[in-house]
């Protein structure tokens, strides 16, 4: 379970988390959504320790992490997470890039490494990428293949950052549905997305931030077809218009 | 009986004597540019991850690379020499060229280094790598391709500066043919074939990374 007490972060001057309490059940698809600049992507960073705060608490089973006596490489091994640029290491092929952190992190064999990563690569649809370079990959290969990197140190909670913004839009639909997949099998997963149908569609509960706070969850039922704030209502009517002005 | 000069024309037997400045030459190349390039990068690396460190060593890195690396070596010989430490010419180039290899090397470690995407570290991090470990899987390797083509520059300078360790009276190659000269004043013949062998040397090198940087960049 992850707990997030009263966070508060800042830039300089700028406060972007006012004090956010939040709960991540063990086995839910808990989805931030809110508008550029409302803090999810920082929330997100916050929770596997990418992001220093100035207050509050996050605890993950148990383990509190921003507490300097926490060794913060052991309890990344717990959150996986996925980042919007997909970040594969472009000097290592596929294989490499998801054995790498098993074999150097969780001190596998490099045989063991070997046959994790195919695993995992096979499991996103890409066992037959395995030798092939990142630039060799289209995004949507690449952002599946940092999928599948996450997944080999067998995380408990999968985190994903706008995972789909940065791609093309015919190759969305694959990404989505290896989260799709994750899901059905019981992941543990915080998606920060733009994506509303994705969340309406997935999620267990939604979460909608506005300026640094949660101003409203709920089931997506609840948040997305029924919000009753009226800055989630006015988020959501701009989020819906936006494909009308695209076309 | 006659009388005959033991130092008239060039002979064969001065191969030998060019050879050993050959070698020489060689010796101090190599042993400069691998103590300066791995001084050079635990330095570079030491620059780019600590402030302190940046601002001690920035008076080194900037007079090793804006004085000449004649002045530089008639200097610290002298400057050795006043303090009464004596060291042999070898072991003096190579300290001196070792010294230039690392500032500049330095400089390139770090420019590579402050070239890899932070989001790449941000992600081996996130995997649960500690500083380390990112460091040597994943900001060496593509510093390594970013470094490459200017640090073979430097290597070339190098072997080509290595002809100035003949100041401090080490024997190298462009030494030996200077003292030939003065004997045979055979001045074109010899100049010559030196220009040459520093194109032998130097032109694969700089092939061979050619060669290098296609491969790695794919």
């Amino acid at each position: 379970m992850i707990e997030i007490r009263n966070v508060r972060k800042t830039f300089g001057a700028l406060t972007v988390l006012k004090g956010i309490n939040l709960d991540v059940n063990k086995g839910e698809l808990l989805c931030l959504i809110g508008a550029s600049g409302s803090g999810k992507s920082t929330l997100l960073q916050c929770i596997n320790g990418l992001e220093p705060i100035q207050g509050g608490e996050i605890v993950v089973d148990g383990v509190s992490v921003h507490d300097p006596k926490t060794n913060i490489n052991t309890l990344r091994q717990k959150l996986g997470i996925v980042f919007q640029q997909y970040n594969a290491f472009p000097h290592l092929t596929a294989l490499e890039n998801v054995a790498l952190a098993p074999r150097v992190v969780a001190k596998r064999s490099r045989k063991e490494a070997r046959a994790l990563a195919l695993k995992h690569l096979e499991h996103v649809g890409l066992g037959s990428k395995a030798d092939s370079l990142p630039s060799q990959m289209s995004g949507g290969q690449q952002q599946r293949l940092a999928i599948a990197r996450a997944l080999a140190m067998e995380p408990s909670y999968m985190l994903f950052d706008e995972v789909t913004s940065a791609l093309d839009p015919e190759l969305v639909g694959e990404v989505l549905e290896t989260m799709r997949l994750l899901k059905r099998e019981g992941m543990t997963m915080v998606v920060v997305t733009h994506d509303i149908s994705f969340a309406r569609e997935s999620a267990d509960r939604v979460a909608f931030l506005h300026q640094g706070e949660v101003c409203e969850i709920g089931t997506a039922g609840e948040v997305i077809d029924n919000p009753h704030k009226e800055q989630t209502q006015k988020f959501l009517r701009r989020e819906k218009r936006q494909p009308l002005e695209v076309a | 009986m006659q009388f005959q000069f033991a130092n008239q024309g060039l002979g064969w037997s001065d191969t030998y004597f060019l050879a050993q400045g050959v070698l020489n030459t060689i010796r101090l190349a190599v042993a400069a540019t691998i103590v300066g390039t791995l001084a050079g990068i635990v330095l570079g690396w030491l620059r780019t991850v600590s402030v302190t460190v940046r601002f001690i060593t920035a008076p080194f890195i900037d007079i090793v690379r804006s004085v000449p690396m004649i002045i530089q070596l008639i200097l610290a010989n002298s400057f050795l020499s006043l303090l009464g430490i004596g060291a042999s010419p070898f072991l003096f180039g190579t300290v001196a060229l070792s010294l230039w290899m690392s500032a500049v090397t330095a400089e390139v470690v770090r420019a590579g280094l402050l070239s890899v995407p932070l989001q790449y570290r941000k992600s081996a991090r996130s995997l649960g790598m500690n500083g380390l470990q990112e460091l040597v899987y994943i900001s060496m390797p593509l510093a390594f391709r970013t470094a490459l083509t200017p640090w073979i520059g430097l290597v070339l300078s190098l072997i080509k500066d290595s002809a100035l360790a003949g100041v401090v009276g080490y024997v190298e190659y462009m030494r030996s043919t200077q003292i030939l000269i003065t004997r045979t004043h055979e001045t074109w013949l010899l100049l010559m074939g030196a220009g040459l062998f520093y194109f032998i040397i130097c032109y694969p090198v700089s092939r061979y990374s050619r060669r290098l940087e296609r491969r790695i960049v794919v």
